[in-house]
């Protein structure tokens, strides 16, 4: 039976209190109703509505892909996504990313008392439709209250249970000199329009999060025949972070090509405002990709297809230098260092 | 974007970058004088690209590393204080005090806050009535206006708990300590776009004609640096010592008259600190008297501390171009941005910063 099928009996809510109280967290009555009444009509499926206290789930045919990813963002609610629909894809794209097909999710919630029961309503329908637009059931969780100021308002954790694909294995092991750096999309979207929503920055009513589930944008490029190397969520620290990460597990460097970055021009100019560099800032719906250099040019055509890669790019290679450094050419062909962002400039984005 | 594309043209530099070749036919030192643009030139590599008989140094105009060391310890003395809302420009936030940085004391209960601009410390201060909002005012002539200008709508309002740490230099006299020290190799120099553009450069004649150096008000995009720098080039082949306007897109010969009034009625010029140069006569900007409940270096008074800089750390001779970034001995090794021994490893305009970020694969190459 799948969570589709299954057609859950939803009482009309009721609720004493318009906010979240500490004895909402304290395991008896107004627990279960809050649980009962807010959470299970919500999410309900067969492996969840016993309410027991684990899920049990059928064998799965090959490994197992297990993630887990806290959302602590602030303000809750952004332009492009909240922080439900993000904990949700969170953990579904870093399955993805990792070639696996996203089967189960967890889901755990912190709520600092006093939250407004609408505000909570408003992050479950949202978690709700994620996920099951994702087809992806929520089969365990667990809900906290804690005392005003113990967290700022909502903090959710997701664990994410996927099946290993038999025709992947993008590993760091296997990328090599002339391989392809590709990303779907342009950077920094997510960052920003959290940190404008967030500090009232008025820059410009097109800076939209990109949150979005990647599995569907994996499965094209993979199925594509493309000889993908590598692949990654450009979530905190950006592009810059991942391909640090990357160059630190193998004796390449990475070269960059400035003029190819794809970057919204309502983003550029945030970032021209702030001082801020685009592959430094998170994105939450974005593929980065290392493919072979003969595949690279039908993987961009397979990302293409698909609605969230209709501005998938080719921004770099792996260069065949033994330093470990990630490297960009500008546009006067001058070579500079890429570096890791240091400090905290944006926090609590994710 | 416009405003910002056609001062980044590829095919635009490389024309003026001939013409620099041209032009250069001995060795000249220039400096160029702002942090923003020691930034741009290594970033965009045209340090790399000019002749190689035209030396840039870098200047001394980054607000956050000139800040005397006792000025950042007060910081953070108050910024710990329970009743305070600390607010902050993003980088000073990772500059060391003597023993700690603002960081820190967040991560001890302080309330630290990055603001983009003094009027949110002005906002914070409606909104939260019984904190005291203070905020770090740190920059030269091109911030001063706006701190002014919160201070005035602050009384304006009416608000009790808003005060100020003024930090405010000016940069002519900080040039006049370059081309004065002894041993000075500055031959010329790019002069600070957006200080002039506030200021105008009325001065800068006077300031030419007596040290009888060069000078051309320049911006900070690539394109603005060459042009900056073929203008100089010129004066200078030319025997010439006079001030020139590259930035004229921004920049009058006046400057902006209501910014310098604004200026003048909050604040008045006083002798002031420099970090790792001393105090530079008439280089600063502190409260005028009827802005002296405002100021809270007086509401907060405290000496209990006693500043130490770190005797490896350097900056003063980076700031006045007497050493380059990389050939200081910490270098990248006990100095780098998690770890810094001075601001200028730290502040978004420092040099050591710009040398760490962009330029170690140019001087491998």
């Amino acid at each position: 039976m799948t969570s589709s099928s299954f057609t859950p009996q939803c009482p009309v809510p009721h609720v004493e209190s318009d906010s979240i109280q500490l004895a909402h967290g304290e395991g008896a009555r107004l627990t279960r109703r809050l649980i009962r009444e807010e959470l299970l009509c919500a999410f309900a499926n067969p492996f969840l509505s016993p309410l027991a206290d684990s899920a049990t789930l059928p064998a799965v045919e090959g490994p197992i892909v297990m993630t887990t990813d806290s959302s602590v963002v602030s303000p809750l609610f952004f332009p492009g996504g909240n922080i439900g629909s993000l904990a949700v894809y969170s953990a579904i794209n870093d399955l993805a990313v990792s070639g696996a097909f996203p089967l189960y999710l967890s889901l755990a919630l912190i709520l600092e008392e006093g939250l407004s029961i609408d505000t909570l309503r408003r992050v479950v329908a949202s978690i709700s439709e994620a996920a099951r637009t994702c087809g992806v059931p929520i089969v365990t969780g667990d809900t906290k209250v804690v005392p005003r100021g113990a967290a700022d308002k909502l903090f959710i954790c997701t664990t994410g249970i996927g099946r290993q694909r038999k025709d992947v294995d993008a590993g760091v092991q296997r990328v090599r000199p002339s391989d392809k750096i590709l990303i779907s999309g342009t950077m920094g979207d997510h960052g920003l329009a959290v940190l404008s929503a967030r500090e009232g920055l008025d820059l410009g009513d097109n800076l939209i999060s990109d949150s979005a589930p990647l599995h569907d944008l994996v499965d094209r490029l993979l199925e594509s025949g493309a000889e993908v190397r590598f692949m990654r969520d450009p979530t905190r620290g950006g592009v810059a972070a991942v391909l640090h990460e990357l160059v630190e597990q193998f004796s390449f460097a990475i070269r960059l090509d400035e003029a190819s970055l794809p970057i919204s021009p309502v983003a550029r100019g945030a970032c021209e405002l702030l001082g801020l560099d685009a592959l430094h800032i998170a994105n939450e719906g974005k593929l980065l990709a290392v493919v072979s250099e003969k595949t690279a040019g039908a993987a961009i055509e397979a990302l293409r297809g698909h609605p969230l890669g209709a501005h998938a790019t080719i921004i770099g290679e792996i260069a065949d230098s033994p330093s470990a450094e990630v490297l960009l050419v500008n546009r006067f062909g001058q070579v500079r260092n890429i570096d890791e962002p240091s400090g905290a400039p944006l926090p609590r984005i994710c | 974007m416009k405003y910002v594309d056609e001062y980044r043209d590829p095919r635009l530099a490389e024309r003026l970058v001939e013409k620099l070749h041209k032009m250069v036919t001995r060795p000249w030192t220039v400096m160029e004088v702002c942090g923003g643009q020691t930034h741009t030139l290594v970033r965009s590599g045209i340090d790399r690209m000019i002749p190689p008989d035209l030396r840039l140094v870098h200047g001394p105009g980054c607000p956050v590393c000139v800040t005397p060391l006792e000025m950042i310890d007060r910081a953070l003395v108050i910024a710990a204080r329970p009743e305070v809302t600390f607010c902050s420009f993003g980088d000073m936030l990772r500059v060391p005090g003597t023993a700690r940085d603002l960081l820190s004391v967040r991560a001890s209960g302080g309330d630290v806050r990055i603001v983009y601009s003094p009027l949110d410390a002005v906002t914070l201060a409606q909104k939260n009535p019984k904190r005291e909002v203070v905020f770090f005012a740190v920059g030269f002539e091109t911030t001063a206006p706006a701190t002014a200008l919160a201070l005035i709508q602050a009384r304006r309002l009416g608000l009790r708990n808003l005060s100020i740490l003024a930090a405010h230099v000016l940069v002519l006299p900080a040039m006049e300590m370059v081309v004065t020290a002894p041993g000075n190799r500055v031959q010329g120099f790019l002069a600070a776009g957006h200080v002039c553009a506030v200021m105008g450069y009325e001065a800068h004649h006077e300031f030419a004609a007596r040290h009888r150096v060069p000078i051309v008000l320049t911006g900070f995009e690539p394109v603005d640096l060459l042009e900056g720098l073929l203008m100089l080039s010129t004066q200078m082949e030319q025997g010439r010592h006079e001030a020139e306007n590259q930035y004229a897109r921004s920049v009058s010969e006046s400057g902006n008259r209501h910014a310098q009034q604004v200026i003048a009625e909050v604040y008045e010029i006083c002798d002031r600190p420099w970090r790792g140069l001393g105090v530079l006569p008439h280089s600063g900007l502190r409260l005028r008297k009827e802005y002296h409940d405002m100021d809270a270096e007086r509401r907060f008074a405290s000496n209990t501390f006693a500043s130490v800089e770190p005797r490896e750390c350097r900056s003063g001779e980076i700031l006045i171009g007497l050493l380059r970034p990389d050939r200081c001995e910490a270098f990248g090794t006990r100095c780098t941005p998690e770890q810094p021994l001075g601001a200028p490893m730290v502040s978004s305009e420092g040099a050591c910063a710009a040398y760490w970020k962009y330029g170690r694969a140019q001087r491998r190459v």
